[in-house]
């Protein structure tokens, strides 16, 4: 049973849209990032999917962005407790990029450039879950919130969803990412309140 | 006496805890620290944070991350809490909680932006406004283990009435040194014309990339970015700087 706070009443609260346990609305978008904005030069821009047996696929920037995009309208929740609603992005399903890639793997290391990496169930890429996204707003996608491009993983908090995204590892039994390691949530699902490992 | 070990055991560490304020302090025109008893609080590392939950009478609950300010000292926990005026939660923490009063916090949390004792290497801390807290938590915790590695701080306030912690940060301490970077406004006596943290400012008072610090950046979004930058084209290797950015702040 939580404990009451004196005189604390909090914000009028909105019944319209519903937030996670914990979380608060935000209309801005708060940028949390354990180390410098890394430059990424678009002609050196790469990703790849590599497979538990060595396998690899890979993109330039052109020819990611020569493939099929979708527009989603989602809604973003950080574990430092902001929710951010109705956020809009473009750029390519994991669907499309995974769609001729063999693998018996169940879990993926996703790793960014500047050495960031997070771990995810495979199954959460696929879908219509996942984006590999290069817009956001209608506009390109600012270094600070991860561009050129970013996972985009909304149904779990915003740090699986890997910014400065680089390659996507498969892999048979699952490794943690940086922030995992260091005790966040293996899965990390907002509605369930999972932040850290035990939650 | 300050510890330096943390529980490692999860299920204890990730409780809510009831923490009842004992003691609160002005900081600043917008800045209160507040002093909470924690039965049963693990201890923690210098530039932790944990999660605050309020809860109203009707059952209405909201979380918020806060800093620790102190260095780890037995169940007394310390967190400086910046009001943001139309905030939810940060003027009842500044303004209205008192003595008494408890809210409900978990933690400590992030093994990341730490600072620890066993660390060799020279520090550099940069904090802009109340991004100075957890940098406060390092520069307790060296004092309080007796540690002498050298500490470099360069402080970015808009203002001195924005000044955390002026009294203690006014005492010379061997070791650490520091340096004021005013954004608005600067004191008389300061020879820098006020305006935003420069590579010089870095350059001049931080130290050598090839001294190898690791430096450790806190603040709003767009001076982590800045500040952050600036260390990266000074020749700093972005794997030594490790940030810490307060996003909406509250």
């Amino acid at each position: 049973m939580p404990i009451v706070s004196r005189g604390f009443h909090g914000r009028a609260r909105d019944t319209q849209r519903k937030l996670p346990p914990g979380q608060y609305e935000t209309t801005d978008f708060p940028v949390l990032s354990a180390g410098p904005t890394p430059t990424v030069d678009l002609d050196e821009w790469e990703f790849t999917i590599r497979t538990e047996t060595g396998a690899r696929r890979s993109w330039n920037w052109a020819q990611l962005t020569a493939l099929p995009s979708q527009t989603s309208t989602v809604d973003l929740h950080c574990v430092t407790k902001w929710s951010k609603f109705d956020t809009e992005w473009q750029g390519v399903s994991l669907d499309v990029l995974l769609e001729d890639v063999e693998t018996s793997a169940d879990y993926a290391l996703v790793h960014s450039y500047g050495d960031y990496s997070t771990n995810v169930p495979l199954e959460d890429l696929l879908n219509g879950q996942a984006w590999i996204a290069y817009r956001y707003d209608g506009e390109e996608l600012a270094p600070e919130h991860g561009g050129p491009a970013r996972l985009l993983i909304p149904h779990l908090y915003l740090w699986k969803s890997a910014k400065w995204v680089h390659s996507i590892q498969l892999l048979v039994e699952e490794e943690r990412g940086f922030w995992e390691n260091i005790g966040y949530h293996d899965y990390g699902d907002p509605w369930r309140e999972q932040r850290y490992q035990g939650d | 006496m300050a510890r330096t070990a943390v529980s490692r055991r999860l299920g204890n560490r990730l409780r809510w805890r009831t923490a009842r304020l004992t003691d609160g302090r002005v900081e600043s025109r917008a800045a209160r620290t507040l002093v909470f008893e924690v039965p049963g609080w693990p201890g923690h590392l210098a530039g932790q944070h944990v999660d605050v939950r309020l809860t109203a009478e009707d059952g209405y609950s909201t979380q918020r991350s806060y800093s620790l300010a102190s260095a780890s000292d037995g169940e007394s926990v310390e967190l400086t809490v910046q009001r943001v005026s139309d905030g939810e939660v940060s003027p009842y923490l500044t303004d209205e909680l008192a003595m008494g009063d408890v809210v409900e916090l978990r933690g400590p949390v992030g093994g990341w932006f730490v600072w620890s004792p066993e660390q060799k290497e020279p520090i550099l801390l940069v904090g802009g406004g109340s991004g100075l807290v957890p940098l406060m938590a390092m520069i307790r915790m060296r004092r309080a283990a007796g540690s002498r590695t050298p500490f470099r701080l360069v402080y970015s306030i808009r203002s001195p009435e924005d000044q955390l912690y002026e009294s203690e940060l006014r005492q010379d301490e061997p070791g650490l040194d520091k340096t004021y970077v005013y954004s608005r406004s600067a004191p008389p006596q300061c020879p820098r014309p006020p305006g935003r943290i420069t590579a010089s400012d870095l350059s001049s008072t931080g130290w050598p990339p090839d001294f190898e610090p690791t430096c450790y950046v806190c603040g709003s979004t767009g001076f982590v970015e800045k500040a952050s930058g600036l260390l990266v084209a000074l020749g700093h290797h972005p794997g030594r700087i490790r940030t810490e950015r307060f996003g909406p702040s509250e």
